[in-house]
């Protein structure tokens, strides 16, 4: 039976594919297995963001909290999905919560050791940039979908 | 091209907006096949005539069944139909969903909206014949959990073995406990062979453009993605014009397109 090791996952992860080796090794040193239950926030909108998640299976909805009324939700995430960007933008604030649908196990990685090191070697910084804005640009995308409200009758 | 006398069976509100209604020929011993995919010009007299595609099951074919929303004057005043009224049908008119040309690959049926009423046909198909083709996968997107057609099948559907179906809805409400988000996001998550997969796809217009483009990208075959267009339709024949697409006539040429038949058309605004 093979270990999963967080370092098997984290280099077959198609988010983080082809990263430099000692780049990994940086990142796998930030890593850390956590499981949340259903109902529990992995964050809160407002709070400072100094993580990001790989979810390694489960649901987590992001939300909008509207005072006297029910959460607005977003978007959900699932298994092999990244959660949260906040961490890499000034001033490294969530813009959501994040609440667990389902029983969810996700890899944490320390943003706030990562933006250090972005600062330090531009090239990781550049290299995680990339990535993660290609995740920003899927989700506008959606967004945008979402705004047009298709299924509405016409 | 005179309509055939049908009478209706049963109706069925499927949402807030939208009903099945399930027809039977008057005329004794008439028998109805169609394609799974294909449509029906349905008369109400004293209104008018409207096309829709046909949701039932391709084997019965004693009865068949339509589903549709009130958005237009004939499918309001359809609305308002009861058991027991008749109809006027002319068809079953246009191409179908290549069914029979996908066997040993897998199925990827990409619904959105009351895009899965003319799906619906396909997937009695494919499930009657279960053994002829590899993973058979839904990926349904509805405006939210109330707007969600055929509920009572999808649970069942979900609990089959040899049909993974997956659902999302745009807007979440709270007691929702599925996926929240657009059809096109489930595609990168859908468990598929992208090489060896056709896509059927029917559901707004936008939504297939943006659906064939997210499958594209998944690495499927432009040639094995499929789309179900409504454009218009009015005669069923291609006589009047009404539907013209490009080179095409919806109504005698489709509603069923290959992708790479009609891709070009699909990104240019002024058709």
């Amino acid at each position: 039976m093979s270990v999963e090791t967080l370092e098997r996952i984290l280099s077959e992860h198609p988010f983080l594919k082809d990263l430099k080796e000692e780049y990994l090794d940086l990142i796998v040193g930030c890593a850390r297995n956590v499981f949340y239950k259903p109902g529990e926030f992995i964050f809160r909108e407002g709070e400072e963001a100094h993580e990001f998640y790989i979810i390694r299976d489960g649901r987590v909805s992001l939300e909008i909290s509207v005072p006297g009324k029910n959460p607005v939700v977003i978007q959900t995430l699932e298994d092999g999905e990244v959660l949260g960007w906040s961490w890499i933008v000034p001033p490294y604030y969530w813009h959501f919560d994040a609440r667990v649908v389902e029983p969810t196990r996700v890899i944490a990685l320390d943003g706030r050791c990562l933006r250090n090191k972005c600062e330090e070697d531009h090239n990781l910084g550049y290299e995680l940039l990339k990535r993660f804005l290609t995740i920003v640009e899927q989700r506008l995308q959606a967004t945008r979908i979402q705004l047009l409200d298709l299924y509405g009758a016409s | 091209m005179l309509p055939h006398l049908f009478v209706i069976r049963s109706r069925k509100l499927e949402t807030s907006d939208t009903f099945t209604l399930e027809l039977e020929p008057i005329e004794s011993g008439l028998e109805f096949s169609f394609l799974p995919g294909q449509y029906n010009m349905i008369y109400v007299f004293g209104v008018g005539e409207v096309p829709i595609s046909i949701s039932s099951d391709p084997r019965r074919k004693n009865r068949i069944s339509h589903t549709t929303r009130m958005v237009g004057t004939v499918t309001k005043a359809m609305g308002m139909l009861k058991k027991g009224d008749v109809l006027g049908i002319r068809g079953p008119f246009g191409t179908s969903w290549p069914v029979d040309r996908c066997e040993n690959c897998d199925i990827v049926i990409v619904a959105g909206g009351i895009g899965l009423a003319p799906l619906r046909p396909a997937i009695y198909y494919i499930l009657a014949n279960r053994e002829r083709y590899n993973r058979v996968i839904l990926l349904y997107g509805a405006r939210t959990p109330e707007d969600i057609l055929y509920k009572q099948e999808i649970e069942k559907w979900k609990s089959r073995f040899d049909f993974e179906v997956y659902v999302t809805v745009d807007r979440g409400t709270s007691g929702w406990k599925g996926n929240v988000g657009v059809v096109t996001t489930l595609i990168p998550r859908a468990p598929f062979e992208s090489r060896n997969s056709v896509a059927f796809v029917c559901g707004p217009e936008v939504m297939m453009r943006f659906t064939a483009i997210e499958l594209v990208k998944r690495g499927v075959k432009e040639d094995n993605i499929f789309i179900s267009m409504e454009r218009n339709m009015k005669c069923g024949i291609g006589l009047c014009g009404h539907c013209q697409f490009g080179p095409v006539f919806v109504c005698k040429d489709g509603p069923v397109f290959s992708y790479n038949q009609v891709k070009d058309l699909l990104f240019k605004r002024e058709i």
